[in-house]
């Protein structure tokens, strides 16, 4: 603040402050010229107004609220000035990150000028949580998944962070995977699902097929062998014309259509044999599928949660099909 | 002086005057000392303008009144920031016109949304909130997928930004502000929008939220 504007806030808080006070002083005297407790002349339905002074309680008050408005900017100060206690609530005119960071280090050194509330209060809760963070994260996330205590904090953090889009069950819905039923886009071991939660995914996206396939035709072909090849019935005919078509869906899906996982690729197809469908299994669907294309992406967590948080979670959701 | 107190009692325009004088000290000391503040007026060093389409979304979002349930102002408490991210700093909305604070949670603060969640999870959740968050209350929204843009406006949105930030903007090397949005930017502007939903426009707004304290 400039030193117009720190003059300006000083003067009129001070004033006002002084103001009331002179008010309040001028009100206890008596200026009406008329006996205490006599009529004022103002009558209405028999009732008068008489000269009372202020009720003392009311006055008492009054004035302790000022007395109290110095007390309280001496603590907290005013203007330019920080204060006795130097108080703030946050740090301010913060313009990135590297800045924020380094004003809660000074805010915390002793001897700082400032008492930062906030920084205070999540050093406080570091000391407290830090060393449980701590000791999950130096375990290995199979050891965790047997860990009663870590799995309800994992679980906990799952269902405040991930749930949303898998489900508090962590079953998943329509387009989101079920992390339940032991069939994986990416891979189920600890490091690749910790792995996942950290970068994200964005798969490498299912392009949309009508043209390529030679139109709706085509599309109906390729749904039908799909589906066949979950040991469903279908048109014997169609699924015949499709399973020629299907060299093109090869490529990521594998021959069989085991998904890229089968063949140690990354790109997140997923395995179409095993009839669990990630966007809904039923013909229409799977046409969709082929027509549209489809491409399902994880948001990377490594930045809003930080790695303990997120090897906690791996921990929970890698114990989640291990029974 | 006998009763001057009756003067103020009897005369309604210099109560009136009283009146104002004393409920606007607080605004004096508070309020407008922030208006001249440089700090208040400088954005984070991140900070982008929104996109053609980000801009157009942003409008849905208030047309919509999102900002009723929603708050974009995380606090400096650890409860807060824990879920939500860095508490909200001010360089962060030296653009904003207007601020889209909102000062009711029914939902979740969105100050920091953008990237949380997928393209396709914000379609579901707009589309039928039940089907991804069955507890949810929000209200469905599904004339979005079919409202389309003709970027009619859009490009005039940005130009008016262009001169709403025009003290605020970044500095280049040699200390000259930069524009917003270039003149190519404002040619392109309504070809970026045309064609699209409103709810790509609102996806596209969410998911640019938050990023700029980095």
């Amino acid at each position: 603040m400039s030193s117009f504007w720190n003059i300006w806030v000083w003067v009129l808080t001070l004033g006002s402050l002084v103001g009331c006070f002179l008010l309040l002083r001028w009100c206890l005297n008596d200026h009406t010229g008329v006996e205490e407790g006599e009529s004022m002349g103002h009558s209405f339905d028999g009732i008068e107004e008489l000269n009372n002074p202020l009720p003392k309680w009311w006055s008492t008050f009054f004035l302790l609220t000022i007395i109290w408005a110095f007390g309280y900017l001496a603590l907290y100060g005013l203007g330019n000035w920080g204060g006795l206690l130097g108080w703030k609530s946050s740090n301010q005119g913060i313009l990135n990150l590297a800045e924020s960071k380094a004003k809660t280090a000074a805010s915390l050194t002793e001897g700082s000028n400032f008492l930062v509330q906030y920084d205070r209060e999540v050093a406080a809760a570091d000391a407290k949580y830090g060393p449980i963070f701590d000791a999950y994260a130096a375990r290995s996330i199979e050891d965790l998944a047997t860990d009663e205590k870590a799995l309800k904090v994992g679980q906990r953090l799952f269902i405040q962070n991930c749930s949303q889009c898998h489900g508090s069950d962590a079953r998943g819905t329509t387009g989101f995977p079920n992390l339940t039923d032991n069939d994986w886009l990416y891979g189920g071991s600890p490091e690749v699902i910790k792995e996942t939660i950290m970068h994200g995914r964005i798969a490498s996206g299912m392009m949309a097929w009508e043209g390529a396939l030679g139109g709706e035709q085509g599309v109906k072909e390729v749904a039908a062998y799909v589906i066949s090849l979950s040991g469903r019935s279908v048109d014997p005919v169609l699924a015949k014309a499709g399973k020629g078509k299907f060299a093109l869906c090869a490529g990521c899906h594998g021959s069989e259509g085991q998904g890229s996982l089968a063949l140690g690729l990354p790109m997140g197809a997923p395995n179409l044999s095993d009839n669990i469908w990630l966007y809904g299994g039923s013909k229409r669907v799977i046409e969709e599928s082929i027509r549209y294309g489809r491409a399902g992406v994880m948001p990377p967590w490594k930045d809003i949660l930080g790695e303990e948080k997120v090897h906690l979670i791996s921990a929970y959701v890698y114990s989640l099909s291990q029974d | 002086m006998k009763n001057a107190h009756e003067k103020v009692e009897k005369n309604v325009g210099l109560f009136f005057l009283f009146t104002v004088f004393a409920i606007s000290i607080g605004g004096l000391v508070e309020i407008t000392p922030l208006f001249f503040q440089k700090e208040l007026a400088q954005p984070v060093d991140n900070l982008k303008p929104y996109t053609a389409l980000q801009m157009e979304g942003r409008d849905v979002y208030i047309r919509e009144g999102c900002h009723v349930c929603h708050s974009q102002m995380i606090r400096p408490f650890r409860a807060e920031t824990e879920r939500y991210g860095h508490y909200s700093v001010a360089g962060e909305h030296v653009w904003e016109h207007p601020f889209l604070w909102g000062s009711k949670r029914t939902g979740p603060d969105l100050a920091r949304v953008g990237g949380r969640y997928s393209d396709d999870w914000h379609l579901a959740h707009l589309l039928d909130p039940r089907s991804v968050v069955p507890e949810s209350n929000m209200p469905a929204f599904k004339w979005l997928a079919e409202n389309t843009l003709d970027g009619e406006l859009t490009r005039k949105k940005l130009e008016t930004f262009n001169w709403l930030t025009r003290n605020r903007s970044h500095k280049d090397e040699d200390g000259n502000r930069i524009k917003l949005y270039s003149d190519e930017t404002l040619a392109a502007a309504k070809d970026a929008v045309k064609g699209k939903t409103e709810m790509d426009a609102l996806i596209a707004y969410l998911q640019s939220l938050g990023h700029a304290l980095k």
